[in-house]
């Protein structure tokens, strides 16, 4: 939220400056974009966006800067329905960016104009748990069992947190066939969670720093990272055998792209996250590539976990929010006596 | 014709020309931002407002809100009154520290206080490692957020006290001394009156804030729902759900409360000083 609020400022006070200078800097500067996107991808973007830079100078000695805007994926979202001008949008699920293309900044059918139900990368939900795993948590059904607990963040607040709890509610459904046992599971797992944070580093920080919880439900990219930032001998990521296929989709914000210009610019960006190159990156970042050589590269890093797709269990995204988070949805009622 | 009458019995001049300053600015500051959450909420109709504002995680995170920020408001004019006499009335090395250390809450990001209190009272932290042996829950409870409302209203009372203090005379006390008065009853009946009104003003000003606290209060609170899930925060999540109209209509119960109690309160403090004077 700061961010934009220093920007909005600082368009403003510029604005007022360039008045008095009457527009003459306004060419000097090189296209930018700004990719407006969720809290994890921040390592991933960086990498991305370097190796964009140089593609694109090479290919029409154009230089490009592309600036990165980070936060929970539904504020994100929010900030550019509220006019936070970016070129593309990469957020953490799909209905995010569902809700920007119903204020009209991009086309309903925003979804299908990139290959792969335009998400270049995929995640998945893993366990994080102490080294030598000393609850033996090894599946969903050891997560619900009593006297272990669980650290989510909050689903209300958190994209990362609602492929959590879709997770844990489409493994419990595919294996019993039942929604009611479903819901039974998902009252289950967050009666054993002591505490939501409002996002999923939030929750990473409870879990690794302040030493709460046996297990932390996390994205696949998260993991690698906690195991990276707090030691392999601190802390063990656990493959579930189910798991769900988070895809975090990407867009061009067609408003935005017209009114600056930089629509070719924006769509050559998105498609060369499809490109070996950026696939590369991808992996190397702990994301799964869509790319079958990237991810036969790097499988070693990605254990085989059998993945659902959210339509198969919940049809699509504005059926799955309006079940299971909106007010009064079955995350409310699972917590009303 | 009444208006100009007044106007010319005033002695200080420049009546209607500040008068209309404050009007202006107070309706540029205060006023026109925050009826925003009015025309927000009015296009939603009356019965979805209601359903909005009663369902029961709305309710209790009311009732969890202004509970806590009462608490810690009460436990801060006793503290503070206590810092503000010890800073005005004694004479000790370190005191311009001390006084300092008072505003550092208000300086300070209140996510770091939040980042503070979090890791001192978790379970591995250095406090809370031992709480947890006695079975005292602070972080993720009602307490944890009390405990972080306290640190943040405590400048309020100090600050408030202290200018109040510092002009009650001793001569006065010294006399009710000499007349036979117990230490109790000066401070009951000579020191109290005097502090009343800054000690009320303080602790409102503590309990207002604590109302709106979000920053520190999400990183101890737990935020469960039914439980430990602030006012603010249910804001906050209505929001992320792309549901404006409802977290206008949370906003503006909320915001109505508050303003009758800053009204109820500053009523009290007109009565009291009437009565003492």
């Amino acid at each position: 939220m700061n961010l934009e609020w220093i920007k909005k400022t600082t368009i403003a006070a510029s604005m007022i400056l360039a008045s008095g200078i009457s527009g003459t800097i306004a060419q000097a500067t090189a296209v930018t974009l700004l990719n407006v996107s969720y809290d994890p991808t921040r390592e991933l973007y960086q990498s991305e966006n370097a190796a964009f830079a140089q593609y694109w100078q090479k290919k029409t000695g154009q230089t490009l800067r592309i600036d990165q805007s980070h936060g929970g994926s539904g504020k994100q979202a929010r900030a550019v329905i509220d006019g936070l001008e970016a070129d593309v949008v990469t957020l953490a699920l799909a209905f995010d960016i569902d809700a920007i293309s119903d204020s009209k900044l991009l086309p309903a059918n925003w979804q299908s104009r990139l290959p792969n139900n335009s998400t270049p990368y995929t995640s998945t939900i893993v366990f994080v748990v102490r080294k030598g795993n000393p609850k033996q948590i090894k599946t969903w059904d050891d997560i619900v069992k009593p006297g272990v607990s669980v650290i989510t963040p909050n689903p209300k607040t958190s994209g990362g947190a609602r492929w959590n709890y879709l997770a844990a509610w489409g493994y419990k459904q595919k294996q019993t066939g039942s929604a009611e046992q479903a819901k039974n599971f998902i009252k289950a797992l967050y009666h054993n969670v002591p505490v939501l944070d409002t996002g999923a580093r939030g929750s990473t920080l409870t879990f690794a720093q302040r030493g709460l919880g046996d297990v932390l439900l996390a994205w696949e990219n998260e993991a690698h990272l906690i195991l990276k930032e707090f030691g392999t001998d601190k802390f063990e990521i656990i493959a579930p055998a189910v798991s769900i296929l988070a895809e975090p989709p990407v867009a061009v914000v067609d408003k935005n792209v017209t009114k600056h210009g930089t629509r070719k610019v924006a769509e050559a960006y998105l498609n060369f996250l499809y490109t070996p190159q950026a696939q590369d990156i991808i992996a190397q970042n702990s994301y799964r590539p869509r790319n079958p050589a990237a991810l036969k590269k790097y499988a070693a890093n990605f254990p085989g976990i059998k993945l659902f797709t959210l339509n198969e269990v919940f049809g699509n995204w504005r059926n799955a929010q309006k079940t299971h988070f909106n007010d009064g949805g079955v995350f409310d009622q699972i917590y009303t006596p | 014709m009444e208006f100009f009458q007044r106007k010319r019995r005033n002695i200080l001049p420049g009546f209607g020309l500040s008068m209309g300053y404050t009007v202006f600015y107070l309706s540029a500051i205060v006023i026109v931002p925050l009826s925003m959450i009015f025309f927000n909420t009015i296009p939603m109709g009356w019965e979805p407002f209601l359903h909005a504002v009663t369902a029961p995680r709305v309710l209790a995170s009311y009732r969890l809100s202004f509970s806590t920020a009462l608490f810690a408001a009460v436990f801060d004019a006793i503290v503070g009154l206590l810092t503000a006499w010890v800073l005005v009335r004694y004479r000790f090395p370190g005191k311009q520290f001390l006084d300092a250390l008072v505003d550092l809450p208000f300086a300070l990001p209140t996510a770091v206080a939040g980042i503070c209190f979090a890791t001192l009272y978790s379970p591995v932290g250095w406090l809370g490692q031992t709480l947890i042996k006695y079975n005292i829950e602070i972080i993720n409870s009602p307490t944890g957020i009390v405990v972080a409302l306290i640190f943040i209203g405590f400048p309020f009372v100090v600050r408030t006290i202290q200018p109040v203090l510092e002009e009650v005379e001793h001569e006065i006390e010294e006399a009710a001394q000499c007349l036979g008065a117990t230490r109790w009853q000066t401070f009951r009946k000579i020191l109290l009156p005097h502090l009343f009104p800054a000690l009320l003003t303080g602790s409102t000003l503590a309990f207002a804030r604590g109302i709106g606290e979000y920053g520190s209060v999400i990183f101890i609170a737990g935020n469960l729902p039914m439980k430990t899930e602030i006012a603010p925060l249910m804001i906050m999540s209505k929001l992320d759900q792309f549901d404006y109209a409802g977290a206008s209509a949370v906003a503006l119960v909320l915001l109505l409360i508050s303003f009758s109690m800053l009204l109820l309160l500053n009523a009290v403090q007109e009565w009291q000083q009437k009565e003492y004077r």
